[in-house]
């Protein structure tokens, strides 16, 4: 990479559901920025914040970082663990945003009670606002490696596939976060979505 | 040095720890609760989950006292329970230092109100110190302490949410051993009766006037110049959204925000055009700096409810010009936050909820029951309160006993027991359902005195809960498993009818701390009559697919509590159908 690329400002989005693994894919992020070099602030959300609720996640990389959180229309990804949950967070998007959004589907109560529809047009309305829009079968790819658990880490590669941070500063903050299996495991699903989204993405930007 | 990545929470640990600290003493509470987890990692620490902040903070006093550097943390409303020590602890001084932290929560993201715990600050006569990020945190906590040896006198840390749960690069250095400062026995000298105390009091305000005269020269207190006429004053993360705003304003940047230093702060408004102060929630400063006889804005522009972020400040001081989103929010069915699947508090009020009692609820994961579609508390205020509210409003109703409170474990242990004395010795009619899930589940599954193990991991005595309210006079205890709800409300409904107070222990642990599964349930669309039955318990598990009621069998633990709500016998265990040849 070169350095005044390096210093030029990624703005992350991490949108999922309580109890989805939301913070480890933020820290998971944040730690690759920071080891390729960039001052980085990560927001986060804990308590009752977090049961099962809409959660986002705000990742901050660039050469001086202030606020912890982006501003509206300023999101240049926006990751999606849920189906859904990218659209909660479409005033952070605009035509110069990313959204990687996963296959998960996990019904709101309102849905689940029928009194709402569950919004099948995620993608397409994302679309409407976003400059590009990446759909990824996390969970089917996942379920190939083997476990369906790891379905944030193939998110993870294929936003990995379109930031400018080396595939070793992924790879050593994977192995300092966890190991034995759950880091093999992890780290296959990473690499398959890192693989997925390698040669459909626009290059790095 | 060692540039890591850290939350406020973990570098303020890390400060602390490096600055020697012995002691830590703390009750969980959003956002505060990884600092004492994560200082807890230090062997040196001796760290622990006190009952209370009261006793937290009593705790650290001693320890303080008897001349090791001690931290005592809680979240905002912590300290309104550990105000008593508080207010008296500035008049007593210190021995080694004592830092407390407070960590507000501003729009509320995981608490009950949004208190501005700055003017605990005021009140107490305690130096005050807020850092903006990760990196002050570690380096304002290290400094705290020796400002509390310096001034002799405790020293608030005030932090809030977005300083707690923002990760950022922290230099961190090595451990200092403090040593062990010798305890100081002369006569009078810790005992607050009124004679010591008019005279520590006034001691107390010549400290404070020292303190000033530090606030005046210390470096957590700078000017930035900028280019432009704007003069802001901030402190806390509201700094940085007015920096990234407005790169071009000068700034004042507080750090030691109690006592203000008046001289800096008319200094720079002579210096400035306009001075406009950025303060999330109540104009604690901008009150301050006006009755400086300094001309400021700062709430005329500002909301005073809610935290701020970027785009409030940006809208705020450039008159209304707001950056234009492409996408307004799309409109979404809500995902609020809900108890998970198995929770045994959902199984409880399943049981609870065709019995239609008045309920008072308390703190922790079973006030999530308030919302649609199990809409079970009435009243819900703060930590203890649900048993003195319920024994209150059966006395009011002149002995209406369709009153019930509900607590849990650790939530009863905080400041429960003074209410279990209320409602025995007042003679009180109301029942009280103790939710006992083994662990203090909402902040993430912290030990308590009725686990049987401490936060060092060690085994301890577990308060045997139900003798706990048979030794404090009530008589009529009982036991029952929440995941049988029919036994739960059959006991449940002849309790509500006693006239006599009664203690319901509803006791099945937490899953999230077990892991333990058992095999997930389904509907057998064929049997299933659409009623809703299931879909009331508000369970994640259970959604809807082609129109039909259908259960996430990845997401459900198969707790049962659907199968034993479902009239039409439509639910069971996948498994058990598939053994019987009905799938």
């Amino acid at each position: 990479m070169e350095n005044n690329e390096k210093k030029s400002k990624i703005d992350t989005i991490i949108a999922g559901v309580g109890g989805l693994g939301n913070i480890l894919a933020a820290k998971i992020v944040s730690h690759a920025f920071a080891a390729a070099g960039y001052d980085v602030k990560q927001s986060e959300v804990h308590g009752m914040a977090q049961r099962g609720g809409a959660v986002s996640s705000h990742v901050r990389a660039g050469a001086r970082v202030h606020s912890p959180l982006i501003s509206l229309g300023g999101a240049d990804f926006i990751l999606s663990l849920e189906k859904m949950e990218a659209l909660r967070y479409l005033e952070y998007a605009s035509s110069r945003t990313v959204a990687i959004i996963g296959d998960l589907r996990i019904d709101p109560p309102s849905v689940a009670s029928g009194s709402e529809e569950y919004p099948d047009d995620a993608a397409e309305r994302a679309g409407r606002v976003a400059g590009e829009v990446v759909e990824v079968a996390a969970c089917r790819i996942a379920r190939e490696i083997g476990s369906e658990r790891v379905f944030n880490s193939v998110l993870l590669g294929a936003l990995a596939a379109r930031v400018p941070v080396p595939l070793s500063a992924w790879e050593g903050t994977y192995a300092g976060l966890m190991s034995g299996a759950a880091l093999e495991t992890n780290l296959a699903a990473f690499r398959a979505g890192f693989d997925n989204q390698r040669f459909r993405a626009t290059g790095c930007r | 040095m060692k540039k890591v990545l850290l939350t406020g929470n973990e570098a303020v640990a890390r400060g602390a720890w490096e600055a020697g600290v012995e002691f830590a003493a703390a009750y969980p509470g959003t956002p505060s609760t990884e600092i004492t987890e994560t200082i807890a990692q230090y062997q040196e620490v001796k760290a622990e989950w006190a009952p209370n902040e009261k006793v937290a903070l009593e705790s650290a006093i001693g320890a303080a006292l008897g001349g090791v550097r001690a931290l005592a943390c809680m979240k905002h409303v912590g300290l309104n329970v550990a105000a008593d020590p508080f207010c008296t602890l500035s008049y007593v001084g210190v021995n080694a230092g004592i830092v407390l932290l407070c960590a507000d929560d501003p729009s509320m993201h995981s608490s009950q109100n949004e208190q501005d715990n700055r003017f605990y600050a005021r009140m107490a006569k305690v130096p005050m110190i807020e850092p903006s990020d990760s990196g002050e945190a570690y380096g304002f906590v290290k400094l705290a302490f020796r400002l509390s040896e310096r001034f002799h006198t405790p020293v608030l840390l005030r932090v809030t949410t977005r300083v707690c749960h923002t990760r950022g690069l922290v230099k961190t250095g090595k451990r200092v051993e403090t040593g062990r400062k010798k305890f100081d026995k002369r006569r009078h000298l810790h005992v607050m009766a009124p004679d010591v105390a008019r005279e520590r009091h006034r001691l107390l305000a010549r400290r404070m006037e020292r303190l000033m005269e530090y606030s005046e020269t210390t470096p957590l207190n700078r000017i930035e110049r900028g280019a432009s006429a704007m003069g802001i004053i901030a402190s806390g993360v509201a700094y940085h959204y007015a920096r990234e705003v407005l790169p071009g304003a000068s700034f004042l940047r507080l750090g030691f925000t109690h006592p203000l230093p008046e001289r800096l702060v008319g200094r720079f408004a002579r210096s400035v055009g306009e001075v406009v102060i950025v303060e999330e929630l109540e104009p604690y400063l901008e009150d301050a700096v006006r009755a400086m006889g300094v001309k400021a804005r700062g709430k005329s522009l500002l909301p005073r409810t809610g935290e701020l972020t970027p785009d409030v400040v940006r809208e705020a001081l450039s008159r209304g010009r707001r950056r234009r989103a492409r996408g307004a929010a799309a409109k979404l069915p809500a995902r609020p936050p809900n108890m998970c699947p198995g929770c045994p508090h959902r199984a409880f009020f399943a049981a609870a909820k065709p019995l239609k009692p008045v309920v008072f609820g308390d703190i922790g994961c079973y006030t999530l029951a308030y919302q649609p579609p199990l809409n079970m508390l009435d009243v819900n205020i703060c930590m203890g309160a649900s048993i003195g509210m319920s024994f209150g409003f059966s006395k009011a109703g002149g002995g209406n006993a369709d009153c019930l409170g509900v607590i849990g474990d650790s939530t009863l242990l905080h400041s429960g027991l003074a209410g279990v004395m209320e409602m025995a010795y007042n003679r009180g009619v109301n029942t009280l359902a103790i939710l006992d899930n083994g662990t203090t589940a909402m902040t993430g599954g912290q030990d308590h005195p009725g686990t049987g193990r401490t936060l060092k991991g060690e085994t301890a005595p577990a308060v045997d809960i139900e003798g706990v309210c048979r030794a404090l006079g009530v008589k009529r205890v009982f036991t029952v498993n929440p995941f049988d709800v029919m036994e739960t409300r059959r006991v449940l409904r002849r309790e509500l009818k006693a006239r006599e107070a009664s203690v319901i222990v509803s006791r099945a642990p937490c899953p999230l701390m077990t892991g333990e599964r058992a095999g997930a349930m389904s509907v057998d669309a064929g049997l299933c009559t659409d009623c809703g039955a299931c879909v009331r318990i508000n369970c994640p598990a259970i959604g809807r697919s082609g129109g039909k009621v259908s259960i996430n069998e990845s997401l459900c633990i198969g707790c049962s509590v659907c199968s034993q709500v479902c009239g039409a016998g439509a639910i069971s265990r996948t498994s058990d159908r598939k053994n019987s040849g009905k799938v």
